[in-house]
């Protein structure tokens, strides 16, 4: 029994990760048309920052939440600006091919700095130790992950389907041009979600970074199951992202408890199933 | 800054002056020189057959083709070098001939989603007063409308922000006569309001209710100018330039 919750709550960890990241994917492929491959790349340099700040300058966890998605988001508010923003009125490929070679290039440039074994990255002290709940033995900071995760994936799906600024959003993922005319700056809008969506990426990096250590491809690991994520729970889908990021992150915990040899191929498995089914993804719509 | 001569039943300066416009489309040449003016207060429609270049005029003046040259003066303001978004924000509204209503958004937020950009707009309730059919149904999804609220709502949508030329791309297009009659009510209304209106149509009966000039297009060019009192008389002409 307290295997079975331990597999569980690992798999709302994975699934906490899961579903940040691919929010991040969701939001930009909604309105860039770009699949960003280098996300994985920029959720290791959010761990890295965290790392950095740290180790080079005293700076802790909490400050390092805010700073690495800052700094990371301005990476990618510079690499839209000055490589993806050329690639819009081509087919998503290039986007695919520019982004992935991107995410070679970041990683062994980290490779070759740090090696590929882990840097280690200490729990903050006000998250450190565990509660005994009975059945089961919960680390405090796995527990403020998972509600984090929660609170951010919610809080970007109330903006972007319940507010103002989310109904630009919206509109201008159906018809930019037409938003544009309404004058609305439909460029910056871009660049800016861009920015958020890496940004989210760099966040989930520092909030793993006391779970899986730092590591160069701590990324490139995820990344691959991050996309099935998204390709099942629909491309563009914003609660596809989330539920679907969670969900699976449960399949795999008790695929692992109840048949472990399968748990690294479940979420493939499920992939499969879906796309044969239904090939626009859970809660996507056809286009 | 060009010259800009008063015309028609317009005095001093035009509330719009296109002189000499260019549009292309990739490789295609589509405007070749267009020119006219539009005075504030006016009713003006763009006639010609299909091809003529009427839609690309409006989108040329809205700044949303890919290349335009020449000059275009709104409020004596050179806008053919700035992006659509600093356009609208002059004062210029577009309601496109697919009528752009967004499937991801509610009525309402269709309704509401334009930016104000200049005061003395209309009030959302005064919107739904012009069209009640968009009021009842404001919580549902912008394209589960019928063809004509659909239009409605796209011309509904740019009377909030204040803009004071409103450019209409074919609003009866496909729409049955009773709702073709409420939206040449509507523009007769919208008149009255003091809002400038450059309307390109198909339907030349429709024109002729609504609008105080018409200028005809052929093959990227103004050809002529019609106002609505000459109508009768130079109607043999007319149906020449339309082939109808």
């Amino acid at each position: 029994m307290q295997a079975l919750f331990g597999q569980l709550l690992i798999g709302l960890i994975n699934g906490s990760f899961y579903a940040m990241l691919s929010l991040g994917l969701a939001v930009i492929f909604g309105l860039l048309n770009i699949i960003n491959f280098t996300h994985g790349a920029q959720y290791m340099m959010g761990a890295f920052c965290a790392w950095f700040l740290l180790n080079k300058a005293g700076v802790g966890y909490w400050w390092a939440l805010l700073i690495a998605p800052v700094v990371v988001g301005a990476v990618g508010v510079l690499i839209e600006r000055t490589m993806l923003s050329r690639l819009y009125k081509l087919d998503h490929l290039y986007g695919l091919l520019l982004t992935f070679g991107l995410a070679l290039i970041i990683q062994g440039l980290f490779r070759n700095d740090f090696g590929s074994s882990g840097l280690p990255y200490q729990i903050p002290l006000e998250l450190a130790g565990g509660v005994n709940l009975g059945f089961m033995f919960l680390p405090i900071y796995r527990a403020w992950v998972i509600v984090a995760s929660l609170v951010v994936c919610f809080s970007t799906w109330y903006v972007i389907e319940r507010t103002k600024l989310g109904s630009y959003l919206r509109a201008a993922t159906e018809n930019p041009v037409l938003v544009q005319a309404f004058g609305v700056n439909v460029p910056r809008m871009i660049t800016l979600t861009f920015g958020f969506g890496v940004g989210l990426a760099a966040l989930a990096g520092v909030m793993a970074a006391p779970i899986y250590q730092v590591n160069p491809l701590m990324g490139a690991d995820l990344i691959i199951v991050v996309f099935a994520v998204v390709v099942i729970g629909g491309m563009g889908s914003i609660m596809g992202a989330i539920l679907t990021g969670f969900g699976l992150g449960i399949v795999e915990g008790l695929t692992k408890y109840f048949y472990p040899e399968a748990s690294n191929t479940v979420i493939f498995v499920v992939m499969v199933i879906v796309l044969l089914f239904r090939p626009a993804g859970l809660f996507g719509r056809e286009r | 800054m060009p010259e800009v001569a008063p015309r028609a039943n317009g005095t001093g300066s035009p509330l719009l002056a296109v002189r000499d416009l260019q549009a292309w489309y990739g490789e295609s040449h589509i405007l070749h020189g267009v020119a006219f003016d539009v005075a504030q207060g006016e009713v003006v429609t763009l006639l010609g057959r299909n091809g003529a270049g009427k839609t690309t005029t409006l989108k040329s003046i809205m700044g949303v083709v890919p290349r335009r040259e020449g000059s275009v003066l709104f409020e004596n303001q050179q806008t053919v070098n700035l992006a659509s978004n600093r356009i609208a924000r002059l004062g210029v509204a577009w309601c496109p001939e697919e009528r752009g209503i967004f499937a991801s958004l509610s009525v309402e937020e269709n309704l509401m989603l334009p930016p104000k950009v200049r005061d003395g707009g209309m009030a959302v309730e005064q919107i739904y007063e012009l069209f009640p059919n968009l009021a009842e149904r404001r919580a549902s999804q912008g394209t589960k409308l019928s063809g004509g609220e659909q239009q409605m709502l796209a011309i509904g949508r740019i009377l909030r922000t204040g803009a004071r030329l409103l450019l209409l791309d074919e609003p009866t297009e496909g729409l049955a006569p009773v709702i073709v009659q409420q939206i040449g009510r509507t523009i007769v209304q919208l008149k009255a309001r003091g809002y400038t209106i450059l309307l390109v149509e198909q339907n030349f009966l429709f024109a002729a209710t609504v609008a105080d000039r018409h200028y005809v297009m052929e093959h990227g060019r103004i050809i002529d100018m019609i106002a609505n009192s000459e109508l009768d008389a130079k109607m043999p002409k007319v149906h020449e330039y339309l082939g109808v």
